[in-house]
């Protein structure tokens, strides 16, 4: 996904940490002039959203907004972050700002609101499909299809094989995907993800079982290094 | 939870589905449903469906008759077995009162107990029951039984019209992410069993109500009758459903200790020996009906001797001997239910009684190395081995007696429970049967 732009370089730490949070990328630049170049250099399909801090200085602040939305194809969504003596300067510049934040702030509170306006503007961090192969998951109508087959998931079998789906070549242990997709009381415990592993696998099918590979004494991967567009390299 | 609902909805909507099963199981283990629409769906999810349970086997109550089942949205799935036109999907209830208190009727409450008795004090427990049915050829179960084929134990005939059914139930299992460890042809002429992978316990007793509605369903297609009465014919090994049991301490089998010269560990033994001392207040419910009795006889592999071992099946509790380097598959196996039982109470019950043993530390009684079946009344005596009850009669007694029972199932399904094999028995007593007819009326 592409990264953020902020106004001023360095970044406020407070922002720092809440996009941090949130797993956004982001680059700072204290002029439009600065963005423009950075947008050249490390986006392909431009800014994925903005945040502008208003604190220090709130002219080139808003000049920044500004620049952001009068063009072509405006930078959307925009968290501005002020300060409580500026709140009556927002007045009348609704169009430069999707949402706003008061300081001071808590990043947990900037990241919240950041999650928020990248989830309504439709360009939040999650993708809407995941694709792996002949495995289609769409995220939105909770529909997987393998080689245009749908398959017929119950509700965890769905959520392993999105979590897996999502970190394809990573492998985990029992215990960690018992936190990170069950993560409520459960009867079942750790081998309740090898119960649901096979359930998983003779819904595949037998041509397409091996997506999820059995690693040895630790766990499961989605997905073999090898053929995986995953962050690990070919062997 | 939330999203949970939203799964349950968006598939709904997404496949089409016309119309959605709500499966509840009542005391005696019979599958219970009624259809709802889509619409209907999302006000069952949040409130629950409320209808008179007054109808269903020990749901009746005095005061108020009205329940509520709440759809446990973990267990949507939708079925294999409907034409595209027409999706229809099934969802696993529990079933509540009206003030939303837990409904004392319901099995799987019951088993839910009894489970989390288990996981505090620190243990999940697994399961893995070989469940055995019979085909026959008559679509009609008011036929004389009549048996589609003249097979055995592993035999391979080509033309097997049984086998044919059992490959396509099995297909459909795994179709639904059921997986089946083994399927095979039974010692009796017609008979089959599947032998499932192990679950948690909840899961595996709404998995063998499912299991036991696609082979009936299966089968009907065909034109057959699956049928899973302990004993339907005379003079041939009975339908059993030998229960694999195991304790897990996270991704640790509690069961096994390789430096044990039988590979068990104190845990292990103990939870046998609870098994065997609370197996005659336990029997009523793993084998609950007057014709279970039929099966559990001298002579046709069925246990009827409490006693454990580990190559004997004579022996109640058997002790899978398991190579040492797959040590984790340690379990014992619990031969005494049959496959007409309701899994949810079985399963409770027969964890209440291993965990008792544990908790108690029980002692574990020496293995029965001798053949069960060969030895007479008077050695079994010498040895202390008593026997399972001879009949449903003698189960209920046992079982009126037993607090483990009344704390396991709850005291309303305790009672009604007593209360409705005492009045089987009744029905039976008065009976005048098939065998006193050809017996007597010839010649008295």
């Amino acid at each position: 996904m592409e990264p953020l732009v902020c106004f001023p370089d360095p970044v406020l730490p407070v922002v720092g940490t809440a996009l941090r949070q949130c797993g956004l990328g982001f680059r700072a630049a204290s002029s439009p002039e600065a963005a423009s170049s950075l947008e050249m250099t490390s986006t392909k399909d431009g800014w994925a959203g903005a945040v502008v801090s208003a604190a220090d200085d709130l002219s080139r602040a808003i000049a920044f907004c500004r620049h952001l939305r009068r063009r072509e194809d405006p930078v959307s969504p925009l968290l501005l972050v002020i300060a409580e003596d500026q709140l009556r300067e927002l007045q009348l510049r609704d169009d430069l700002f999707d949402d706003f934040c008061v300081l001071p702030s808590r990043p947990a509170e900037i990241a919240a609101r950041l999650e928020h306006l990248m989830w309504r503007s439709g360009r939040n961090a999650a993708p809407h499909v995941i694709e792996h192969g002949p495995l289609v998951l769409n995220l939105e109508t909770y529909q997987a299809a393998v080689a245009g087959r749908v398959l017929d998931l119950t509700y965890m079998e769905y959520e392993l094989l999105r979590f897996l789906a999502a970190h394809p070549g990573k492998v985990f242990t029992r215990e960690t995907l018992l936190s990170r997709v069950w993560g409520y009381e459960y009867y079942g415990g750790a081998r309740t993800v090898d119960v649901h592993v096979r359930r998983l696998r003779a819904k595949l099918g037998e041509e397409h079982a091996h997506l999820i590979e059995t690693v040895r004494s630790v766990g499961y991967r989605f997905g073999q290094p090898a053929w995986s567009p995953g962050p690990e390299p070919s062997p | 939870m939330q999203s949970q609902r939203d799964y349950v909805l968006r598939t709904v909507e997404e496949r089409g589905i016309r119309f959605v099963q709500l499966w509840f199981t009542d005391v005696l283990g019979t599958s219970k449903a009624f259809n709802i629409t889509p619409a209907e769906l999302e006000d069952a999810l949040d409130d629950g469906m409320t209808f008179d349970g007054s109808a269903i086997d020990g749901f009746s109550r005095v005061q108020e008759a009205d329940v509520l089942a709440r759809p446990d949205p973990k267990t949507f799935q939708v079925l294999p077995w409907h034409a595209r036109d027409e999706t229809v999907a099934a969802v696993y209830c529990d079933i509540f009162n009206l003030d939303g208190t837990p409904f004392e009727g319901c099995p799987r409450h019951a088993l839910r107990r009894t489970l989390e008795r288990a996981r505090d004090a620190g243990y999940t427990f697994f399961i893995a029951p070989e469940v055995e049915f019979f085909y026959l050829a008559d679509g009609d179960p008011s036929a004389r039984p009549r048996p589609l084929d003249a097979g055995s134990y592993f035999d391979l005939s080509v033309d097997d019209r049984s086998s044919e059914v059992r490959r396509r139930t099995v297909l459909r299992l795994e179709e639904m992410g059921i997986p089946v460890e083994h399927a095979q042809h039974e010692d009796a002429p017609s008979q089959h069993e599947i032998d499932l992978r192990y679950t948690d316990a909840l899961t595996m007793a709404d998995t063998v109500m499912t299991v036991r509605l696609v082979v009936k369903e299966t089968a009907r297609h065909e034109g057959l009758y699956a049928t899973f009465m302990p004993k339907p014919i005379a003079g041939v090994q009975g339908s059993g459903m030998h229960t694999h049991l195991s304790l897990w301490h996270g991704e640790r089998n509690a069961f096994s200790d390789p430096s044990d010269a039988y590979g068990l560990s104190d845990v292990a033994k103990r939870f046998i020996a609870g098994l065997l001392h609370h197996a005659r207040e336990i029997t009523a419910v793993t084998n609950q009906w007057v014709n279970s009795y039929k099966r559990l006889v001298s002579g046709y592999e069925a246990p009827v001797h409490i006693g454990w071992a580990r190559n004997n099946r004579s022996a109640l509790v058997r002790v899978p001997v398991v190579k040492q380097a797959r040590a984790e598959s340690t379990r014992v196996e619990y031969r005494a239910p049959d496959s007409a039982c309701n899994p949810y109470l079985a399963f409770a019950v027969v964890l209440a009684a291993g965990l008792q043993g544990v908790e108690q530390g029980y002692e574990l009684p020496p293995e029965a190395d001798a053949n069960l079946f060969d030895l007479s009344e008077r050695e079994l005596r010498t040895r202390g081995i008593r026997p399972l009850p001879g009949s449903l009669k003698e189960a209920v007694d046992e079982m009126a007696e037993s607090k483990l029972l009344t704390d396991t199932l709850g005291e309303h399904v305790f009672e009604w429970f007593i209360r409705n094999k005492r009045a089987e028995w009744r029905d039976y007593s008065v009976a005048v049967t098939q065998f006193e007819l050809d017996r007597y009326l010839p010649s008295l």
